[in-house]
């Protein structure tokens, strides 16, 4: 993964438009936050190989990105991407790490079922 | 380096009230716990000893933790790459252990969504299989992380549906220590690892996407209270379990 070039992740979604795709969305604050000084409740939501169509999908902002997919009947949203890559097996991978290299959402798009 | 001084010469405060356990003394261990590296924060000095004296000993590991929100730092992994990555990460840390591992294969985060009663029988045929006398996992309710709770729970299962004699069944919990003694006293089982820190702090370490944060904090000792240098100082000169066998462990609704 390397920071997210704008145009080359437009270029991605322009490429997955109007077709079948699965998705993986998910944002985490991590599952030991309880533990930490500040004694925060874990936030964590995912949801993997959703099947989507997407008629319209946009990156915008000037980093960290926001990505918006507008389906036939909603939406899709992820805001705090950071950095992108694609898998050799053609999987699109947004990501938005905080400063330590965690995870702190993801918006993944892929034509086959991520791997379960 | 600042995080390996060298071990404390007395342990009696930190063992006090407890049986002293000799890992070399077993017949076989298995360690059933979720996500690869739970083996090493919770019982790599006890693996260490009893492997060192050939005893068998097996990770059972209910996931590949591939829904870890630690990518490395800088980070090197993706959500997509994180499940080889730390099989990789884990069979380093078997290594270095001595211990083989095995992977039940469930998705990191969703154990607790599974059937209890199917996991355990999953892990009964395992204890069948390589007959431990010593079983160690998390404590059930008490170990933060719901994943954690739930292999508990199913090993808790798997071993109480066990023919007699049953194998030792040891708990790990997790979370303030303070809480954790308000709730269940002190831990019933001890194991002193001094001889081998040095192995656990490597286990730990071969764990990196998850653990080279943490040793990147306990150099600079960034964010590090007394509590915390304490906690971790106990860590790497004990292990301590509460006894599982026959205490009642509630099944969630």
């Amino acid at each position: 993964m390397g920071p997210i070039d704008p145009a080359r992740v437009q270029k991605e979604l322009d490429a997955r438009l109007g077709r079948d795709v699965y998705l993986h969305l998910e944002t985490t604050t991590g599952s030991y936050t309880a533990l930490g000084p500040e004694k925060r409740t874990p936030v964590i939501a995912f949801v993997r190989n959703a099947s989507i169509r997407y008629e319209r999908g946009l990156v915008t902002g000037e980093g960290p990105y926001r990505v918006g997919l507008k389906l036939d009947s909603g939406w899709v949203y992820a805001q705090g991407l950071t950095d992108y890559t694609v898998t050799e097996r053609d999987e699109l991978l947004l990501a938005g790490h905080d400063e330590e290299g965690n995870l702190r959402v993801g918006l993944q798009l892929s034509l086959q079922p991520f791997r379960e | 380096m600042s995080i390996q001084p060298p071990p404390p010469e007395r342990i009696d405060h930190l063992v006090e009230g407890m049986t002293m356990l000799d890992p070399s003394a077993e017949r076989g261990i298995v360690v059933s716990l979720p996500h690869p590296d739970d083996e090493s924060f919770s019982s790599a000095g006890t693996m260490a000893l009893a492997s060192d004296a050939g005893v068998p000993v097996t990770y059972l590991c209910g996931t590949f933790g591939d829904m870890g929100r630690r990518m490395g730092s800088p980070f090197f992994a993706n959500r997509e790459s994180m499940r080889d990555v730390r099989e990789r990460e884990l069979a380093d840390a078997c290594t270095i252990l001595g211990a083989r591992y095995e992977l039940l294969g469930m998705r990191d985060r969703m154990v607790e969504f599974e059937d209890p009663h199917e996991v355990a029988t999953r892990i009964r045929a395992v204890l069948e299989r390589l007959d431990p006398s010593t079983v160690i996992t998390f404590y059930p309710g008490h170990a933060v992380h719901p994943d954690h709770d739930a292999m508990g729970l199913a090993t808790h299962l798997a071993v109480a549906a066990l023919p007699d004699p049953k194998p030792r069944l040891l708990a790990v919990a997790v979370g303030d220590r303070e809480q954790l003694r308000a709730a269940l006293g002190p831990q019933h089982v001890a194991v002193d690892i001094r001889t081998v820190r040095q192995r656990k702090l490597g286990a730990l370490r071969a764990h990196r996407s998850q653990t080279e944060m943490m040793f990147q904090r306990w150099e600079r000792e960034r964010d590090d209270d007394e509590q915390m240098r304490a906690y971790r100082e106990e860590n790497l000169t004990v292990e301590r379990f509460y006894r599982l066998n026959g205490v009642a462990i509630p099944l969630p609704r």
